[in-house]
């Protein structure tokens, strides 16, 4: 029996060797540092079929974007029709649960608060040309911007819709010409440069709304985004929010928060982009009690948690409060603004902007920790709130440990004082770009804004503005971390860690029910005490009887 | 009778015993590391060390109640009242007088009544309490969707730690008692040797000589 139980064990921690040697090797499921570099990875169509350059159609001179467009709808017949079902073109989301209608279209948010009357300016960001006003036409094809998602020369730019007045319009000037014809003849599957045009500046500058899209993704470490890297897997934004016929997968109205799939067989799942549905609903690979112990976690943490331990990384700082009380200050009659904080990478940004207010930045920020159900829940244009009750939640959303659709989830929390309609206990549409007098980058005059931005609107309107303090919530959910860098255990189990006053879950390290521990210490104590003092006793007794 | 040298500790019983007081050291050092009463080892590790302890524990356990069960030695377990004053009496009153042990170990009970009744307890009440609630929590990943998962998880922490605190209290008695009586040697040697002091009648002496000398000197 020995010989065969010694031929055994070794043969059993041979395997074990062999076996750590091999997934230290692979970094299972992280892939390592590679020294060069590929070209971005797309979805599943990755690796085109066409070159674009040998199409007549694109061989001349384009006057417009909308004429590049006209030339693209030519060959790509259905295109046009799939498109305006999106919400890069729509601008607008209807909430199947609530039937609130969201979308930029009608939101009101906290940074420049809305794009509804303000779209000459706002529309830059809109997938079409021209829209300026309530006159745009949702059902013209040629209106279709193709090529701010699929050029390739990284020389496409979009100016305002409408001039605007003289003291904004300014910083649109002195833009480089564009050749169309070369960037018609470039265009290909989008790169992150793509989608960062307008999704990292979302909020009026880079990385100032979300905190987890910024410049810093064109071309980033794998230290930064570990799917993203440069010199990692390059992944292209749409390698997960995949499309089909124009509509991505991925939804920041109605998030995914909990996967209960995961990866699906081949053909199936084309409508997330969870973290499941590549890396399934057991992600770390069990080669240890640690590990099987993290996939136990899947269920109550979103993989944002723990693998993006910060924030607005990569050297591009994010805002966190903005006042717009302090807005409209003039110097000699004129707007300015003030520079008062240096990000990481050494770039300067505003800390104050007679047009906007004061700004807050910071880099490198532990997110807020939140049961979250991936429905968010806003304050719009309708909501009526109660002004006493701040701060009023632009957007919030709902959880809770019991429901089965929630998991932890990271987020950035926004924090702004912002105008709004005092009287009626309503946030307001403010009218801010326009030619007009009545428009705020212009006169800063806040009350005769909001009056003629709600007027536009047809939406009833007190009088009486004021501020009030609201905040906001976005989901973290990019800038992954490799996984050395993720959270360690002792991030959340222990005092004052990282879910402190979470509840709805029990935490060791975190959690212990105090009267227990005070009891079983006194029963620990006691025991000790009542050891010494019998021991005392037998000893003094012992001396006595040795006397006697 | 005759009080003879004997063994009464089979080689299982001071494997089982000295591996379990190992395996129950680093489950409390790790499993109170884990209720942050101490940073000594990192959480990661002492999740590992609680986990494989518990579970290598568990195996011992269920060598054990087999070896009970087939060698008939679960009768030494079996509380009885009787003798048990005289017991108590000693260590609260006679123990400060120089008394000897009321208790002499016979062959068929090597364990006096205080003893039986503790271990019986540790092994009937709180080792089941707190491996039922260990394994729970480390089956969690099993029924963590159900409603009120983590409502119970919460209770059987509770009970867990308590359980714990319950036998750390009986560790440090089980050590104190080894200076008590005769000496604290003589109290620890028949757990290595096997070997320990016990009163036979002829017929137990009889049967040792003649059908296991070597288990009797």
């Amino acid at each position: 029996m020995r010989p065969f139980f010694g031929r055994a064990l070794v043969a059993l921690l041979v395997g074990l060797l062999i076996a750590a040697d091999a997934l230290a090797q692979s970094q299972w499921p992280t892939p390592p540092a590679t020294p060069t570099p590929s070209e971005q990875i797309s979805g599943p169509l990755t690796g085109g079929t066409a070159d674009h350059t040998k199409f007549e159609i694109l061989q001349r001179a384009f006057a417009t974007g909308s004429d590049v467009t006209q030339a693209c709808l030519s060959c790509h017949t259905e295109t046009g029709r799939h498109f305006m079902r999106n919400i890069h073109w729509t601008w607008e989301y209807k909430n199947p649960a609530t039937g609130q209608l969201l979308g930029k279209k009608h939101l009101v948010n906290n940074f420049c608060t809305n794009a509804r009357g303000n779209e000459g300016m706002c529309a830059q960001c809109h997938a079409g040309y021209g829209w300026k006003d309530e006159n745009f036409d949702f059902s013209d094809e040629t209106k279709i911007d193709c090529l701010v998602c699929h050029d390739r020369t990284g020389t496409y730019y979009k100016m305002p819709n409408s001039a605007g007045s003289p003291a904004c319009s300014v910083m649109f000037e002195g833009k480089p010409e564009m050749n169309l014809s070369r960037i018609a003849q470039s265009v290909g599957l989008p790169e992150r440069a793509n989608c960062g045009t307008c999704h990292f500046n979302g909020g009026g500058g880079d990385n100032v709304k979300h905190g987890d899209l910024s410049s810093a993704l064109k071309n980033p470490p794998r230290t930064l985004d570990v799917h993203m890297g440069v010199d990692g897997l390059n992944f292209a934004c749409t390698a997960c929010h995949i499309t089909n016929r124009h509509l991505w997968a991925g939804s920041r109205y109605q998030v995914a928060a909990k996967d209960l799939e995961g990866t699906g067989r081949p053909g199936q799942r084309r409508d997330v982009a969870t973290c499941e549905s590549c890396h399934g609903l057991s992600p770390h690979r069990v080669d240890s009690i640690a590990s099987f112990k993290r996939n136990d976690h899947v269920s109550s943490l979103a993989c944002q948690t723990c693998h993006i331990p910060e924030y607005a990384r990569g050297g591009v700082a994010t805002m966190t409060h903005w006042d717009w009380r302090t807005a409209g200050k003039t110097r000699d009659g004129v707007g300015y603004h003030e520079h008062g904080y240096i990000q990481g990478n050494g770039e300067h940004r505003y800390t104050y902007k007679s047009i906007k207010g004061t700004f807050t930045y910071d880099e490198n920020l532990v997110p807020v920790y939140r049961w979250f159900d991936g429905q968010m829940q806003y304050t719009t244009i309708d909501t009526k709130f109660d002004i006493d009750r701040q701060p009023i939640a632009i957007n919030d959303f709902s959880g809770h440990r019991e429901d089965g659709r929630s998991r932890i989830w990271p987020f950035k929390r926004m924090h702004t004082w912002m105008p709004a309609d005092m009287g009626n206990g309503t946030l307001v549409y403010t009218h801010l770009w326009g030619e007009d007098d009545d428009s705020y980058w212009g006169n800063y005059d806040m009350g005769r804004a909001i009056a003629a931005g709600m007027k536009k609107a047809g939406l009833p309107y007190s009088g009486q503005y004021g501020f009030v303090e609201t905040v906001s919530y976005w989901p973290i959910t990019h800038m992954v971390a490799p996984k050395e860098d993720a959270l360690g255990c002792e991030s959340c189990h222990a005092r004052g860690g990282r879910l402190e006053g979470l509840d709805g879950l029990y935490i060791p390290g975190r959690d212990h029910n105090r009267w227990l521990d005070l009891i079983g210490l006194i029963a620990v104590l006691g025991t000790l005490a009542g050891i010494l003092g019998h021991a005392l006793i037998r000893i003094v007794s012992s001396f006595r009887g040795q006397h006697s | 009778m005759t009080i003879r040298r004997v063994k009464i500790f089979s080689l299982f019983e001071r494997f089982w015993h000295w591996s379990q007081m190992l395996l129950i050291m680093i489950l409390l050092f790790s499993g109170f590391g884990l209720h942050g009463f101490h940073h000594l080892i990192g959480f990661e590790t002492a999740v590992t060390l609680h986990t494989l302890a518990a579970l290598l524990l568990l195996l011992l356990w269920a060598f054990s109640v087999f070896w009970l069960f087939t060698t008939k030695t679960w009768r030494h377990f079996i509380p009885t009242l009787s003798g048990m004053w005289q017991v108590l009496r000693f260590y609260s009153y006679g123990i400060f007088k120089g008394e000897h042990h009321p208790y002499r170990k016979a062959y068929w009970r090597k364990h006096n009544p205080l003893q039986a009744l503790a271990y019986l307890m540790l092994k009937i009440l709180l080792f089941p309490l707190i491996w039922i609630t260990g394994l729970a929590y480390l089956g969690y990943f099993l029924w963590r969707d159900l409603p009120q998962a983590s409502d119970w998880l919460t209770g059987f922490a509770y009970v867990h730690t308590g359980a714990a605190y319950a036998i750390l209290v009986f560790v440090l008695v089980h050590v104190y008692m080894l200076t008590t009586g005769h000496s604290f040697r003589e109290h620890l040697m028949p757990m290595i040797n096997g070997f320990d002091d016990v009163d036979l009648t002829p017929e137990e002496e009889a049967y040792l000589l003649k059908d296991e000398p070597e288990n009797i000197r």
